[in-house]
């Protein structure tokens, strides 16, 4: 059967991934913002096991909220990125390193 | 009795306070009334408790008035000690100061700083009060630094003049050498005796001594008590100008003559003194620092005097004069003569006062002419002046019957007869110096006030008698410059006025071998014209008219031959010479090298300029971790989160 | 063939699914395939949910996530007019080291799951629910009882999510009603009267006569 560290490995390997996606990436914001919906999705899946797993209905709850604030900062994320896109004609994550020490 | 000391210690600085800091208000008149009053009603009220303590009546009063501070288990404290010592100190510090006082009206009467002159010679009447009414070693250190800072502030009183602000920078700075060694003077006492009040320490010092204590100060082993006072006398040689600290006095000459004869005369200079006979309990016991005392007092006495010859200005005559004479008094300390000593210091403080006050007026009269080379036969212009001069000069040759003989043949026979190491050198040096101090002294009566008229026909038209103001201290002067020693000497030296104050062992009878020729005064004085230092100062008399009077080139033919003895003396036997070139030097070099290395280059440089730049060198290396891009924040957010996890899981798990 | 039952069918399918399109997410050059790579993970995720029995989540998943989140990304993706040939460059130079460091965050967690219970053995498996079993019901009945005010507040998180996406976005007028005092204060009377001099007309009095 499949045991809980099956699915925590699963969730693991996407949450990887998702870091690996905002560090390679340096041309485009929409990647950097779907990484991180992937990591969310990660943490998501490891609630959820959680939930099933240990009987306990509150990992679910947790992912409701989650799901809540991630659906909200992806879309706040994406006016800001229309609004840099509208003053700069570029989407390059290498061009918006104005705190550059 | 402790109101009657307040008022007599803190009038004067009252009157000091008033004329100092309301000196425009109150206007030339204001200043010098409000300060006379001050000095005249503490004058008043010493002579009365002077004439308590001649009749018995009053015996040592020691009371303390404030507490200041505790410090575990010292106290300090502000007190008076009143005995026959401080009391004939304040009738001497009052009345000289009265006279000085009033005669400043007339010497300082077109100066743009009259009201200033007024608070600062009050201000120093009220520190000499303070020092010598002390009853505890730290109110003592209290006024002998306040004296240096009014004999600073005083000497450099024409302060716009380079020579002035010289000498008075010379005169605070060689005190300080002296201050230093009575610091550790004072120091030393608070370690070994736990206290700083004068009553403590004296009766603890018998057991002291028996204790036989010794301090390793580096180069051998010392006595503790020969310590003590070698250190202390330090201090001394720095207030009383002894040699080799003794290089002040003659450049505090530039300051007013109406303060040369109050500080550098009769006063500030003596402070020393009085110190040391203060402290005669602690002295009595340590015949090293007798025989130290006895050297430099006879050194000073001997070689200052020979300096008085070849000077030209007359202030500056009297200055060496006063330095000779400081070595007496010194010198008799040193033979535990502590008697005789004040005793002297009380009659010079008349005639040397009246001596310097004497010249003032001379210059008043010649304008501020002060070159005896261009004076001469001033005694038809100025007759007052030319008596109370004879007056006071016969009193410091020591002729007999006038108040200096007796006290200076008392110093001289307590020494002939003391048997410490250096009594021997000291008699020899004290005789030569009473010939020494007649030459000079009689060299400056001569070329001032006979011979030929040397000065300008211009000055000589306005040669006439200083005012009232002036010759009346004078004459008031003058009077106890005759007379004082024929009530005194036989009360303080032999009498039992100074029996509980000053301390004398039995080991030392300098002064009751003495006293022991001595009959009465009338006596005395008619045997010294059989005695050895009258007719020293009889042949000093003779050789000054023959040198500088009958036959002047015969001196100058004397100095050419002489040329190089001649300019030994003319140089000050290269004291100043060296203190320019090698103290001050090393001075300069410490001073630059502090300033221009360790301060600019070091501090400056590498601790504060250099601490900032460092840090703006690694920051500029580090800002460059600052990249501006997110991908670079993220990998160094997730290595650390990875290696804290990491190290967590295996901690405490693993 | 191994033993498999449907469910770990199920399970590596969905798994495999999922992974391999998010490693399309981060690969692809071209955003709307990305976006719509993005699109498949969520369902295949919505599919492990569906077999760990978090059936609400599993749909609110898809139906709000997919499809509301999603296609918001899409449509900004289509309205910026990005040149796609410009993308095609540009990857990472120290790719190597980043894979390295992915390798080592998957090792990382991987011992973390290996050293801490999470075991076939120490985890028992739960029984599956009965027939009339509730997601629904169940999230239902602690969030509006526990968690009611959390509730209300991811809607008042979502209310200034959107307040906050039209403020940084909306380029159109901004009609204002609203009144600036300080504008108000600093007028003077020269911004608000202006007086002309107007030379009289003279009527000629003949002429007014003539023309009664």
């Amino acid at each position: 059967m499949i045991a809980l560290s099956d699915y925590l490995f699963v969730a693991a390997l996407l949450f990887a991934i998702g870091i690996v996606g905002v560090m390679i990436n340096r041309k485009n914001v929409i990647t950097l913002l779907m990484s991180i919906e992937l990591m969310l999705l990660a943490v998501n899946l490891n609630f959820i096991a959680f939930s099933r797993y240990l009987n306990d209905i509150h990992g679910q709850i947790f992912v409701f909220f989650i799901l809540t604030v991630a659906a909200a900062e992806a879309a706040i994320g994406l006016a800001i990125l229309v609004a840099i896109f509208r003053n700069r004609r570029t989407i390059e994550v290498e061009s918006l390193n104005e705190l550059k020490g | 009795m402790q109101n009657t000391l307040l008022t007599i210690v803190l009038l004067p600085l009252l009157g000091s306070v008033l004329a100092g800091l309301f000196g425009n208000k109150i206007g030339r008149k204001g200043a010098h009334l409000v300060t006379i009053f001050g000095v005249g009603v503490s004058c008043a009220l010493s002579m009365q408790i002077m004439w308590g303590f001649i009749d018995g009546q009053f015996t040592s009063f020691n009371i303390s008035i404030y507490q200041w501070a505790t410090l575990g288990d010292l106290t300090l404290e502000v007190g008076f000690l009143l005995d026959a010592l401080s009391a004939t100190m304040l009738c001497v510090v009052t009345f000289v100061s009265l006279m000085v006082h009033i005669y400043t009206i007339g010497y300082m009467s077109d100066d743009p700083g009259y009201q200033r002159f007024f608070s600062y010679i009050s201000l120093f009447t009220f520190s000499m009060l303070v020092l010598v009414l002390s009853n505890n070693f730290l109110q003592l250190f209290f006024g002998w630094e306040a004296v240096g800072v009014v004999s600073y502030l005083l000497i450099g009183f024409w302060y716009k003049k380079d020579s002035a602000v010289f000498a008075n920078l010379k005169a605070f700075l060689v005190n300080r050498v002296g201050d230093f060694g009575f610091l550790i003077g004072i120091a030393a006492v608070l370690f070994y005796f736990n206290s700083l009040d004068y009553q403590t320490v004296f009766n603890a010092a018998p057991q002291f001594v028996e204790l036989e204590h010794k301090i390793d100060i580096g180069f051998g082993e010392w006595s503790a008590i020969t310590f003590i006072c070698i250190a202390l006398f330090i201090g001394a040689m720095g207030k009383s100008a002894q040699v080799p600290l003794h290089v002040w006095l003659p450049d505090s000459m530039e300051g007013p003559t109406p303060i040369s004869a109050l500080i550098h005369a009769a006063t500030m200079v003596t402070a020393g003194v009085f110190m040391v006979s203060r402290m005669s309990p602690l002295f009595e016991f340590s015949d090293t620092a007798l025989s130290f005392v006895l050297i430099i007092g006879a050194i000073t006495a001997l070689f200052m005097g020979i300096l008085g010859i070849v000077q030209n200005d007359i202030k500056r005559v009297i200055a060496y004069s006063t330095l000779s004479q400081l070595g007496y008094m010194v010198a008799a300390l040193g033979a535990s003569a502590y008697a005789a000593s004040i005793f002297h210091l009380m009659t010079h403080a008349f005639f040397k006062a009246l001596l310097f006050l004497a010249a003032g007026s001379v210059i008043i009269g010649m304008h501020h002419i002060q070159d005896i080379r261009y004076m001469g036969n001033i005694r038809k212009y100025m007759p007052i002046t030319f008596i109370t001069s004879l007056i006071g000069t016969l009193a410091l040759v020591g002729f007999p019957f006038f108040s200096g003989f007796y006290s200076k043949d008392a110093i001289i026979e307590s020494v002939k007869f003391s048997n410490i190491i250096g009594s021997d050198f000291a008699y020899y040096s004290l005789l030569i110096g009473v010939f020494v101090t007649s030459l000079y002294s009689f060299r400056l009566l001569f070329l001032v006030f006979f011979s030929q008229e040397r000065m300008t026909e211009s000055t000589r038209r306005h040669l006439q008698e200083s005012p009232k103001v002036v010759w009346v201290p004078l004459v008031m002067l003058a009077i106890p410059s005759i007379a004082i020693a024929w009530f005194s000497t036989d009360a303080m030296l032999f009498g039992t006025f100074f029996d509980n104050v000053i301390f004398v062992k039995p080991e030392h009878p300098a002064l009751a071998m003495f006293s022991r020729e001595f009959t009465n005064v009338w006596d005395f004085a008619l045997h010294g014209f059989q005695t050895l230092p009258v007719w020293l100062v009889i042949l000093g008399a003779v050789i000054a008219y023959v040198f500088f009077v009958l036959k002047p080139h015969w001196s100058k033919r004397l100095s050419e031959s002489l040329s190089g003895v001649y300019n030994l003396l003319v140089n000050h036997y290269y004291f100043d010479a060296f203190n320019q070139k090698v103290l001050v030097a090393i001075g300069l070099l410490a001073g630059n090298g502090l300033w221009k290395i360790s301060d600019q280059k070091l501090i400056d440089g590498v601790m504060v300029n250099g601490s900032a730049k460092a840090i703006g060198f690694f920051a500029g290396i580090v800002r460059h971790i600052q990249t501006g891009n997110m991908y670079h924040y993220v990998l160094f957010m997730m290595v650390g989160l990875i290696s804290l996890l990491s190290w967590l899981v295996w901690t405490f798990v693993g | 063939m191994m033993d498999l039952s449907f469910q770990q069918l199920l399970f590596y399918g969905f798994s495999s699914v999922l992974i391999m399109s998010a490693l399309a997410v981060i690969s692809s050059k071209n955003s709307v395939k990305a976006v719509l790579f993005l699109v498949l993970c969520f369902v295949a995720m919505a599919g492990l949910w569906m077999l760990l029995e978090a059936e609400f989540l599993a749909i609110a998943l898809v139906l709000v996530y997919v499809g509301a989140v999603m296609v918001l990304f899409l449509f900004v993706v289509m309205m910026l007019d990005v040149d796609f040939a410009a993308l095609k460059q540009g990857f990472n130079r120290r790719f190597g080291l980043l894979l390295v460091f992915a390798a080592l965050v998957i090792w990382t967690l991987l011992k973390m799951i290996d050293l801490l219970p999470f075991e076939a053995e120490s985890v028992p498996m739960p029984e599956p629910h009965s027939a009339d079993y509730k997601n629904v019901s169940e999230i239902g009945a602690i969030l509006y009882t526990d968690y009611v005010i959390a509730f209300e507040l991811a809607a008042v998180i979502l209310l200034v999510a959107m307040i906050a996406a039209i403020s940084l976005t909306f380029r159109g007028k901004r009609e204002r009603k609203s009144q600036d005092v300080a504008k108000q204060l600093k007028v003077s009377k020269s911004d608000r009267l202006k007086i002309l001099k107007i030379d009289p007309v003279v009527v000629n009095q003949d002429a007014a006569k003539e023309g009664e």
